[in-house]
């Protein structure tokens, strides 16, 4: 993937905006970045190339899917994330490219730490987007997909934040 | 080791299990010899090596295995360890390849197991016994509609005995599609820190549905599905909850029966996103009365959570079907596996709105899943406190409830109860599987 300076610059600064949203639990913020038809995906581990239409997924979500993890993670009865558990994102080796139509194809590696009740977990993985110029932020999110670096979800156990 | 786990108290009525089960290294130890060295194990689904020279990598009450299909087409468990020094033969956790080679000395086997080259051959002379130096096996591997399990033990009953009712519950399943039924590629590969029996418990615990996965709930009336008619009486919204069965040796379900001709999917589950995927839910409904009659698919299509003793989940709730296992490397730590299992030519339709339906509850990044791990993770940290507070309560209808009742749990301690303590409780007689009441397979009332 070529990438320009100047849209990777801009691409950084959004994925930077992105991640201090999440880390800062604006989540209804957050989601107002994803365009009208979007999707959030985690493959599988064990599939990392997976198809979301023939093959299981970790997440697999639509705008409505989206709206609800949203809604529901800021409310008290999400009880893995109540209370809120104290996240951190590095992001980078970012590369973006055109994609044509205004589009712009984005890959970035990921490190999320999780931490929480004495207890640190590590979710390391490939962010691979598909953004649209526009919007306040610069861009907006069609598709985000987030990669694991991870053979299992173990001792993690559970994905209960935004990846 | 403490020795009085259980109290199965009929009179009060009252059901306890004492908390250092759970935390208990002792417990633990005695449960791998008295209960996973002598039951039958799941080991996979025979749609997961599809192909001749296919072959899954895994571990089985924690031991390594390799299930192959030999050039056959026959379905064979190894375990996976080389008869020569001992070396993990195959370490990709799955992938296709005619010969399974040990890279440490170069020993080669077929996927049927036989050693079929060994470098440097003349070394060994003419008498040295090449024909059994095969991958070895576990005493027994069985399958039941293409379920696959085996037992580290050779003695005791042969697999269809030791599942006996819960052969019923798989035909339940094995029976939704006349083409079969596979598992999906990408396996939810997760864990808890916490005991592995309390997974048993909370894998068919209905009394924590509305509590713990309220967001769940949530989402499921957003999506537009009315439960509103559901308190006017379960029959009413189409799904008739049943109470807990006893389907014998520890093996249990809990269960409902989908009485709406085919007006809703399933107990839980999001709505229908439009009439033609209703009408292709009704086509299907159709054929299977067609073929089991109305009565059989009412409960097919029901939802069903089913336990085979001591870790094995097959749980259909309609919206989705997950097989789930899991295994405990430590009292307070099991490492969980689950697949997602379907009919095989389903409409595309109906397919995508079971896999949309199958994430958003299970996995551990769905929207029910990461509560269950918290609410497991947090009992088990309360258990630390054992010795002041040493009992867990599975009371619950025990009084002449058998609809709102754990009878399912109680089923399953008693079992493990009397395997780790040689202590027989007697059955409650009131959820006992009955064929008669509770239904029995009629194959081929249309032709196959």
């Amino acid at each position: 993937m070529s990438s320009s300076p100047d849209l990777r610059a801009a691409v950084e600064e959004f994925l930077y905006h992105e991640a201090d949203l999440l880390d800062t639990w604006r989540l209804d913020e957050w989601l107002a970045l994803f365009t009208d038809e979007c999707s959030y995906l985690i493959p599988a581990t064990d599939r990392p190339d997976g198809d979301p239409f023939r093959d299981l997924f970790l997440v697999q979500d639509d705008r409505f899917l989206l709206e609800q993890r949203v809604e529901s993670l800021m409310t008290k009865t999400a009880w893995a994330e109540s209370p809120h558990s104290t996240t951190r994102r590095l992001i980078g080796n970012v590369r973006a490219a055109d994609a044509g139509d205004g589009a712009v194809a984005v890959q970035a590696n990921f490190i999320v730490t999780r931490a929480r009740q004495s207890t640190v977990d590590t979710y390391p993985g490939r962010y691979e987007m598909l953004l649209e110029r526009g919007g306040p932020a610069g861009f907006r999110i069609r598709m985000r997909k987030a990669v694991l670096a991870l053979e299992e979800l173990r001792p993690h156990g559970r994905i209960s934040i935004i990846l | 080791m403490f020795d009085r786990f259980i109290i199965d108290d009929r009179e009060t009525p009252r059901f306890r299990v004492h908390r250092s089960a759970m935390v208990d290294p002792e417990v633990l130890a005695r449960e791998r010899a008295a209960i996973f060295d002598t039951c039958w194990l799941y080991v996979g689904h025979e749609s997961e090596v599809a192909s001749r020279h296919d072959f899954r990598t895994r571990r089985v009450g924690g031991r390594p295995v390799i299930m192959t299909r030999d050039a056959g087409g026959q379905v064979r468990v190894f375990v996976n360890s080389c008869p020569h020094r001992g070396m993990a033969v195959e370490t990709r956790s799955e992938g296709n390849g005619r010969f399974l080679k040990c890279f440490y000395h170069g020993w080669s086997f077929d996927t049927a197991g036989n050693l079929v080259a060994m470098p440097d051959d003349e070394a060994y002379g003419p008498n040295f016994d090449r024909q059994n130096m095969c991958l070895p096996r576990p005493p027994r591997v069985e399958s039941y509609r293409g379920f696959v399990f085996c037992n580290w033990s050779s003695t005791g009953p042969d697999l269809a005995t030791y599942l006996g009712h819960s052969r019923t519950m798989i035909d339940l399943v094995a029976d939704q599609s006349e083409e079969g039924m596979s598992v999906l590629g990408g396996t939810h590969l997760y864990s808890m820190r916490a005991n592995w029996k309390l997974l048993v418990e909370n894998s068919f615990d209905a009394y924590h549905a509305m509590t713990t996965h309220q967001r769940y709930i949530e989402m499921i009336k957003a999506s537009g599905r009315d439960f509103s008619r559901r308190q006017q009486g379960p029959a009413a919204a189409g799904v008739a909850r049943r109470g807990p069965l006893d389907l014998g040796d520890g093996h249990a379900v809990t269960g409902s029966v989908d009485t709406s001709g085919g007006d809703v999917m399933g107990a839980l589950g999001r709505a229908f996103p439009d009439e033609e995927t209703r009408a292709r839910h009704k086509a299907r409904r159709a054929r299977l009365v067609e073929l089991y009659g109305e009565e059989w698919t009412n409960r097919m299509l029901g939802g069903r959570n089913h336990l085979i003793f001591p870790n094995l989940f097959i749980i259909d709730l309609v919206m989705g079907c997950t097989i789930r296992t899991f295994y405990p490397d430590d009292p307070d730590y099991m490492e969980i596996t689950a697949w997602q299992l379907v009919p095989n030519g389903e409409d595309e339709r109906l397919r995508q709105l079971r896999m949309g339906n199958f994430l958003t509850f299970w996995g551990p990044a769905g929207l029910a899943t990461p509560d269950d791990v918290e609410a497991l993770e947090r009992c088990q940290k309360g258990f630390a406190a054992h010795q002041a507070a040493p009992w867990n309560d599975l009371s619950r209808g025990m009084n002449g409830n058998p609809i709102n009742s754990e009878a399912q749990m109680r089923v399953f301690w008693r079992r493990w109860n009397e395997l780790m303590t040689g202590e027989v409780l007697p059955p409650e007689p009131e959820v006992l599987f009955d064929p008669e009441r509770d239904g029995r397979r009629i194959a081929g009332l249309a032709a196959r």
